[in-house]
């Protein structure tokens, strides 16, 4: 066993929080490497409190694990005090679980949850000894991957990363275990043919098995270079999330992280159509797991775990057919004495889902926010994201008359075709629920938090030029001098400046690689943070590779246009996503699939899949893209 | 029925910190199912109270933790060290239960911790280690400036220390009392010698005084007595 402790711990003394870096959580494992194993080391890209929580990597990790032919352990990004001691006493990037250097490993899988992590990417590339250009690496160097819902555009980082696994790993991590296994055992020579042989694994993208053509600025094409190598990667899904109980043991962390609780996925996909939510477009179709697997996965994990709080994650969770009857249950399970929280990320909104909420409140009270993300109702049919004001004010109301006093609401900040109109609706929707409080209660605050639109690849909104940081800026400061008179409402933003750099990140073509490097090594890593975060390092390595941010950002698409994603497929028909975009602009709906006729985006039909939902009825009161009205109720 | 647990903390989880400790307690009552008290009011909060936090990375034999239980439990005591320490992490064990009588916080109550430190420098001269700690105890006042709570301040510490020796090489060992400001250990180390890097710290024993006596708050095998020859079993 070749364990770095003895040299990582005298370093423990010198740094903040030290429990990022000793591992031993509960549910940890430490797993025996071998000549017949493929070694695994899976890499958030971040701080070891956000890293941590992560459901897709312990996922994968409880999966590969299980495998005889397969051994992974974990890593996150060090933080900048504890790679300075690294760096200075040549102490590599190691796995928390053994110690085990990063170079051991023959793979590096990272979870790309976030464009802003990429430099951090090539930092623990480099951390772990490893060149950072793919072209430059040797076969004896691990083989470096990715996954996550950035990966649906793979082009910035294609310079660094060998291969990219689009959509669900739970069965593609085994496929490439096993082209791996034998890459290993036959002697581990040429790296461009276990490339070129995981590239016909499906969902599995090999950037430098593809020519990429420029037209002056415009990107041209991105062919591949071998008739065996797909032309379009297709993302690979899983039919159905009951084969998939993951994870069993959840890994419990001794020190504090988010989301310090346990997490069971409840569904998978969204079809709700928001369309700047590139989570919802992706990772379609809708897949419940069963109320009966649910309830079990929540007991045992109370049990194992002692945790006192339980989060039933999805991207809608009151959309979950019998949510209420799941909710009660676990409320009032004997076994949990009553004592057991419940949260739900995502709500709907509307009275109802306030109903399921209050419920939960009776065992701990936590706040309500709810995303009506756009501030008129004209905004919102642009955005999809179907709320009528009085959805909003029921549920307002049946917060504050059940005891809450504060309710958050979360906006996106210009989205397409916003006018100051939409802009200052904002403010109007939150001093009406402010209104609608003082009702019930003297101590109403309604906070209102506005972070700015970055379009997303794979979404209607994938050919619109985003604001610029001034415009953004302009916008805050007209809410924040709209607002500054009005008791009860507070108004939170998001740094204008932040969302340039994610919006260069986000629909980059392969040229944005020399940009990710430069500000890397101009010291720009943990760039999610706002103490780190620069953006002057993003527009000056911009400049000095001659890349417009103009071009890149802030200007609209045209319908021929190559996009540098256009091969990878997430399994919407381009022409869906181009329909939808023009509603988008007429400023035109679309209802919930799942429980309205199919209007084929693709990603059932191309796939052979289908919804998994146990009801075919909209939710009980839910009129969000539904229009059916709050008062009816449901009929379930 | 309230319950004083005393547990080490060793080897890696000596990195995590004392707030970490809280939550980890509070996650194994729940796993082996032994209910606590809580508090009234808006946030309920379990009845748990520890003794003097062990600063971060420093380990121990001999921490303690008190539990207040619901109404109505009423556990096998002498067999909760062995329920609660497979539901704690590796290094954590709980070494010993017992049930507390008297009021008074293990806070109010410990008088003194005495401590075994290292120091990580190879080849820290003994000599001048053995002559510098002579000093020390020599002295009838050391001034050190520290910061204690964002605040600069310089305090006498010698009243604190109460005993202080050189047992190997590289190890110091000391009691140092932990009434007013107290003294750690760490703090001590860079008044006798700013030039020695810290190394493993343990904590040996916790010291309450009764009828002119020191105990242990849950002793061991060995029961502790006042006499100084006696200190070292445990």
């Amino acid at each position: 066993m070749t364990s770095l402790w003895p040299r990582i711990e005298p370093l423990l003394a010198k740094v903040q929080k030290p429990a990022r870096y000793i591992g031993c959580e509960d549910g940890a494992q430490a797993p025996v490497h071998g000549p017949g194993k493929v070694g695994w080391l899976l890499i958030y890209p971040d701080a070891y409190e956000v890293g941590l929580p992560n459901q897709g990597l312990q996922i994968l990790y409880e999966i590969l694990n299980e495998r005889p032919d397969a051994a992974a352990e974990r890593s996150y990004a060090p933080w900048t005090d504890m790679e300075r001691e690294m760096r200075a006493r040549d102490v590599p990037l190691f796995s928390v679980d053994t110690h085990r250097p990063a170079a051991d490993f023959d793979l590096l899988a990272f979870n790309l949850s976030a464009e802003l992590v990429y430099t951090n990417l090539l930092n623990c590339i480099d951390l772990a000894g490893v060149p950072v250009h793919a072209d430059r690496r040797r076969p004896e160097d691990p083989l470096i991957c990715a996954g996550g819902h950035c990966t649906f555009n793979p082009e910035p980082l294609a310079d660094f990363v060998d291969f990219f696994v689009i959509g669900d790993g739970e069965e593609v991590v085994s496929d490439v275990n096993e082209v791996v296994r034998g890459w290993k055992a036959s002697g581990r020579t040429s790296r461009e043919g276990v490339l070129r042989e995981l590239a016909h694994i499906d969902g599995v993208y090999v950037p430098s098995m593809y020519d990429v053509a420029y037209d002056g600025q415009r990107l041209v094409a991105v062919t591949p270079k071998y008739a065996d190598i797909p032309e379009r990667v297709e993302k690979r899904t899983i039919a159905d999330l009951n084969d998939w109980p993951y994870p069993k043991q959840q890994l419990v962390p001794l020190t504090e992280v988010v989301h310090d609780r346990l997490n069971v996925e409840i569904f998978r996909g969204c079809t709700r159509g928001c369309r700047f939510c590139q989570a919802g477009m992706i990772t379609r179709p809708v897949r419940e797991r069963s109320n009966e697997q649910t309830r079990q996965m929540v007991t045992n994990g109370l049990q194992r775990t002692g945790y006192n709080e339980v989060s039933l994650t999805s991207l809608s969770s009151a959309d979950y057919s019998g949510i209420e009857d799941v909710v009660g249950g676990i409320i009032n399970d004997p076994m949990c004495q009553g004592s057991v929280g419940v949260s739900l990320p995502s709500l709907r909104v509307d009275a109802y889902t306030v109903g399921i909420a209050s419920q939960i409140a009776k065992v701990r009270r936590t706040g309500l926010t709810f995303a009506p993300e756009g501030g008129t109702w004209r905004m919102r049919q642009v955005i999809n994201k179907l709320i009528r004001e009085e959805d909003l004010y029921g549920a307002v109301e049946s917060a504050f008359s059940q005891g809450w006093n504060r309710v958050k609401l979360y906006f996106i900040a210009a989205p397409p075709t916003e006018t100051d109109e939409d802009t200052l609706g904002i403010a109007e929707l939150a001093r009406k629920c402010v209104e609608v409080g003082r009702r019930h209660t003297n101590r109403v605050t309604v906070s209102a938090s506005v972070g700015g639109f970055v379009p997303k690849p794979q979404t209607p909104f994938q050919w619109f030029g985003q604001n610029t940081v001034d415009e953004l800026q302009r916008k805050v400061n007209l809410l924040k001098d709209t607002v500054r008179r009005d008791r009860g409402v507070q108004l939170k933003w998001h740094d204008p400046k932040a969302t340039l750099a994610e919006g260069i990140a986000s629909r980059g073509d392969r040229r944005l690689g020399a940009v990710i490097e430069d500000v890397w090594r101009h010291g720009g890593v943990f760039q999610e943070w706002s103490e780190h975060f620069d953006l002057s390092l993003w527009e000056d390595a911009m400049a000095r590779h001659g890349l417009s941010v103009d071009w890149y950002v802030y200007r609209h698409r045209d319908e021929d246009e190559v996009l540098p994603w256009d091969h990878i497929s997430a399994g919407l028909h381009k022409d869906f996503l181009w329909q939808d975009w023009q509603d988008a602009l007429a400023a035109s709906g679309v209802e919930d699939c799942r429980w309205t006729p199919c209007y084929d985006c693709g990603a059932c039909t191309g796939y052979g899949i289908e919804h998994v939902v146990a009801s075919t009825l909209p939710p009980a009161g839910g009129s969000q893209g539904t229009f059916v009205p709050v008062t009816l109720g449901g009929t379930r | 029925m309230r319950v004083r647990f005393r547990f080490s903390k060793l080897g890696k989880v000596r990195w995590t910190s004392h707030r970490d400790l809280a939550r980890m307690w509070e996650r194994a009552f729940r796993r082996v199912d032994l209910r606590l008290a809580y508090t009234e009011g808006f946030s309920p909060r379990p009845k748990v109270s520890f003794g003097l936090a062990l600063p971060t990375g420093a380990e121990s034999v001999c921490e303690y933790l008190d539990v207040e239980l619901a109404h109505g439990e009423q556990p096998d005591v002498a067999a909760l060290p062995g329920r609660l320490s497979p539901a704690l992490p590796v290094g954590i064990d709980v070494l010993a239960a017992t049930v507390v009588e008297e009021k008074g916080s293990l806070q109010e109550i410990v008088t003194s911790c005495r401590w075994e430190m290292e120091a990580a420098n190879a080849g820290v001269d003994e000599g001048s280690l053995r002559d510098r700690v002579a000093q020390v105890l020599a002295a009838d006042s050391l001034f050190v400036t520290r910061v204690r709570k964002g605040q600069s301040t310089t305090d006498d510490i010698r009243p604190a220390i109460l005993s202080l020796a050189v047992l190997d090489t590289a190890v110091l060992e000391c009691e140092l009392a932990t009434e007013g400001r107290g003294l750690r250990p760490s703090e001590l180390l860079a008044a006798i010698d700013p030039g020695i890097e810290p190394g493993r710290v343990l904590r040996t024993h916790q010291w309450i005084q009764r009828d002119g006596a020191k105990w242990e708050p849950v002793p061991l095998l060995l029961p502790a007595t006042a006499a100084p020859h006696a200190e070292r079993a445990s």
